[in-house]
């Protein structure tokens, strides 16, 4: 490559001269070095608030457990944090959440399996496109609205066919959350059963099954680390869920495993002080941070139960 | 088969086919389910609050008297919330996908950071409340306030952003990318000038289910300490003296449209409820359309493409 | 014998099984199958041959009623299948009728997430057999007539996933065999195997011939000449020849025909 050498000239290219053209790459060099780091903070931006979860919730909790044992935290039965013989039993607050779960997977997993195959396997295009969409606004509707549902609707609808059941209570909660799960469980288990590949449906149809035979005997093993990754997601949804259970099933702690009655679950506990007026420092402000960690290690147990599923049925394909 | 005759093969597959059939019906039921609860919610909050939805509704205070209640400042609350999360949440998730996409290496560090994404998007989302509160209202000292929260919401819808700018990046043909490049553009020219352009709709679709999830959310919000009666409004933005007064509104007390339906639907009193069934209508409405604007573009873009 | 004599001597004991009768297929408004005549002797292996796009696995579909799976596909005629004389392609008869009675084997293998015992019993379980007994026999049968069994009658229960390629082929035709096919279909079934794994199929294609009816297609020529007892040439979605494959590569009638054997086209 020849270098034009005059600066002077009238040249318009008179500053394209090689060592112009070196000086011009190399600040550009380093502009694009400062984009991407830019960007990768921007990017590490996700880990800083993995740590910073961990760190607050483990030092807050760290604070509580200076003042109360683990075992008494592990196996008190009373959950009093505020009174004055205050007990700290996370087992109350966990047979809320537990209860008010399974009510929620007892109609998600079923219906939202069901709803799967279904969209999968038997449903015209027509029908597909509408339910797809609906489904996806049907997850969209905020959780305090589904809140409101279930204590001023589904409550009252339960209580005419069970005239004893309290006017807060687990089921109706679990019940409505159960079916704001449905598209999470449907739409990921869907896409599962749409990943399996055409022919191995020929290979069925070949050999002379149904529709139905087909889909349950094939399609949903085949998709199964799928699907089974889709009720690891529903479950986390779940035991997550906080607004609905705050509503309507009241906030007071209750260790039961009765769903007729009601309770606090770990977040709707964690709602009722923030509500309050806790001084920042004290145990009774420690004790959601604690509360928060069990939730976290539970929600945590699931999604690496949820991943080892994953890999250990990917290898079939 | 040898050892059939073709009549019975016919009386088997009568019988099959049946649950063909039963199937059929009880996937359509089981989709019934979801209809039945959608439409008795939307039905039933209509039939309660509609008559509360008048103009003083919107420009009205909360108030002891639920005929004279309204959501003056929980809609400037969400409002305001809304501005910080979008400011924060935007450049945030798409500068990190952008790097996820265009500029991680295959390394063990990009191998956490993808990790962290996949694994916040199922963090509970009082989880980010507590965050929230340790951090933002505590250690950082922003209060109780429109910041902290408007900051925590961002951090929750940050993995939906990403994930969809990395989508709507990943469906840009390499040609586009390859011509670019060829031509003696830079890594960021490239980018800017012509992956960004192309992946709006893809972003869009992300920013604004985002955005529909961070309005509707109430327990992390709450547990910062968002307050459930405000009967005065945030000062204005930039409306104080300069230079700080012009973010005093970021500090400010306040309340969001999801919380203050929630104060109404916890009191005794039919008539709040009435006027929580209002508010609902509202947040219902508002969260659906920005859902369903979404799924439009969505719509489109999958059918408009032709690169 | 020679390979002549013994054709002929093969033929006099033929017997139709089935039999396409003026068959076209439309995909859409593309018509791919143009007025067919073709017969299908029984316990012989008849091979279908020409170029890329032909339409002879579109022909070989319409035997077991799978274009019917795929909305815009339309037949025209009829193919006879005997000793009832059913026309497998009217609307009345049921695909899944047409599938009981004829099998197919793919041409990329394509097991059941399931174990290798169930791949092979599921035909058998699609049709109500229940009795393990039965299914035990079956199932060993099969296997033993795909020439898998002595190399996995240890490991029945195992999933079939963690076969070869070949062997998962195999294992394909024995769970087609288990139901006693009244025909059997091959759509190219060694073109994604190695070339050992193809000798093995080929050799098990050729014992099976005079026990079960085979249609096979194949775009390799040889492949045809070694294992077929009849060989049919198409191209553009007509049958140009049908006959004993000796005299489609020794003496084709059709020039076409000796053009593509000869592999001056195609």
């Amino acid at each position: 490559m020849s270098s034009v050498a005059s600066t002077h000239s009238l040249n318009p290219l008179a500053d394209n001269t090689v060592s112009a053209r070196l000086a011009k790459r190399k600040s550009r060099h380093i502009r694009e070095r400062f984009i991407e780091v830019i960007l990768f903070l921007a990017a590490s931006v996700s880990v800083a608030v993995t740590v910073g979860i961990v760190a607050i919730l483990v030092a807050e909790s760290y604070q509580f457990f200076q003042h109360v044992p683990l075992r008494d935290f592990l196996t008190d039965t009373q959950w009093t944090p505020l009174f004055d013989d205050a007990h700290y039993g996370i087992m109350v607050l966990l047979s809320g959440t537990l209860v008010s779960s399974l009510v929620a997977l007892s109609v998600a997993i079923p219906l939202g399996t069901i709803i799967a195959i279904y969209l999968s396997e038997f449903a015209p295009f027509s029908i597909r496109e509408l339910a797809k969409p609906f489904l996806e606004l049907l997850g969209g509707v905020p959780t305090i609205v589904y809140g409101y549902f279930a204590l001023l609707y589904v409550t009252p609808a339960l209580q005419y066919f069970y005239p004893g059941l309290p006017g807060f209570n687990l089921l109706s909660a679990g019940l409505v959350m159960g079916i704001m799960i449905i598209p999470y469980v449907s739409s990921v288990s869907e896409d599962a059963m749409r990943a399996v590949p055409m022919s191995m449906r020929e290979g069925s149809y070949a050999m002379g099954a149904t529709r139905f035979q087909t889909a349950i005997r094939v399609v949903t093993p085949a998709a199964f680390s799928g699907i089974a990754a889709a009720y690891i997601l529903g479950i986390s949804r779940a035991v997550g869920e906080t607004m609905i259970l705050a509503v309507a099933a009241g906030m007071q702690p209750n260790l039961t495993w009765d769903p007729t009655e009601p309770a606090a679950t770990i977040t709707a506990y964690i709602v009722q002080v923030a509500l309050g007026d806790l001084p920042h420092g004290s145990i009774g402000y420690q004790t959601i941070f604690a509360a928060g960690l069990t939730l976290m290690l539970l929600t945590l147990l699931f999604n690496i139960l949820g991943h080892m599923l994953k890999r250990r049925y990917r290898q079939a394909y | 088969m040898a050892d059939m005759t073709v009549a019975e093969i016919r009386a088997l597959i009568v019988k099959h086919k049946r649950w063909d059939l039963i199937f059929a019906t009880v996937g359509v039921l089981a989709l019934m389910v979801g209809v039945l609860t959608f439409a008795s919610l939307f039905a039933g909050m209509a039939i309660d609050g509609a008559h509360r939805l008048s103009p003083e509704f919107f420009t009205n205070f909360p108030s002891r008297r639920p005929e004279q209640a309204g959501i003056l400042s929980a809609w400037v609350g969400t409002t305001l919330v809304m501005i910080v999360t979008a400011v924060t949440a935007v450049p945030l998730g798409v500068a990190g996908a952008v790097y996820l996409e265009e500029y991680a290496p295959k390394n063990w560090m990009t191998d956490i950071i993808e990790i962290n994404v996949t694994n916040l998007a199922g963090v509970p989302s009082i989880v980010y409340g507590l965050l929230a509160l340790g951090l933002f209202v505590y250690q950082f000292g922003f209060g109780q306030s429109i910041l902290s929260a408007g900051l925590t919401l961002a951090l929750l819808i940050l993995p939906v952003v990403i994930v969809a700018t990395r989508e709507a990046i990943r469906s840009i043909p390499a040609v586009i990318r390859e011509g670019a490049y060829a031509l003696g553009a830079t890594k960021w020219q490239t980018t800017a000038d012509h992956i960004l352009p192309y992946s709006i709709p893809g972003i869009l679709t992300g920013v604004i289910i985002g955005m529909a999830r961070a309005i509707g959310e109430t327990a992390p919000v709450i547990t910062i300490g968002a307050l459930t009666f405000i009967a005065f409004l945030p000062p204005a933005p930039f409306s104080g003296d300069p230079p700080a007064g012009l973010f005093d509104w970021l500090f400010a007390p306040f309340t969001v449209m999801p919380i203050q339906m929630f104060n109404w639907t916890s009191r005794p009193e039919a008539a709040f409820h009435q006027n929580a069934a209002a508010a609902g209508l509202v947040l219902v409405v508002m969260t659906l359309s920005m859902n369903a604007l979404a799924i439009y573009i969505r719509y489109r873009l999958r059918k408009k493409i032709k690169w | 014998m020679s390979k002549i004599t013994e054709g002929t001597a093969a033929k006099v004991s033929l017997v139709v099984k089935a039999e396409a009768l003026n068959l076209s297929f439309y995909y859409g408004a593309f018509n791919a199958l143009k007025r067919i005549n073709m017969p299908i002797y029984e316990k012989r292996v008849t091979a279908l041959i020409g170029p890329s796009g032909c339409g002879k696995s579109t022909y070989l579909r319409c035997f077991n009623r799978m274009h019917d799976l795929y909305a815009g596909n339309r037949y025209e005629g009829e193919i006879r299948l005997q000793p009832d004389n059913t026309n497998l392609l009217n609307q009345q008869v049921d695909p899944i009728e047409v599938r009981m009675r004829i099998s197919m084997v793919f041409q990329k293998p394509n097991p059941f997430p399931k174990s290798i015992y169930e791949n092979v019993a599921y035909g058998l379980r699609v049709r109500g057999v229940r009795s393990v007994a039965t299914l035990d026999e079956k199932v060993e049968q099969a296997l033993r007539g795909a020439a898998l069994w002595d190399e996995v009658k240890d490991r029945l229960n195992d999933l079939a996933f963690n076969l070869s390629g070949g062997q998962q082929q195999r294992l394909c035709i024995a769970r087609a065999l288990a139901t006693e096919p009244e025909i059997l279909l091959f759509d190219e079934p060694t073109s994604a195997l190695d070339p050992i794994a193809t000798a093995s199929i080929e050799e098990l294609i050729a014992d099976l011939k005079h026990k079960v009816t085979i249609l096979i297609v194949t775009h390799n020529m040889q492949q045809a000449a070694r294992v077929s007892d009849f060989t049919a040439y198409m191209y553009l979605g007509e049958m140009i020849e049908f006959d004993a494959t000796d005299t489609i590569f020794i003496k084709p009638k059709n020039k076409a025909t000796e053009d593509y054997i000869t592999g001056r086209f195609g």
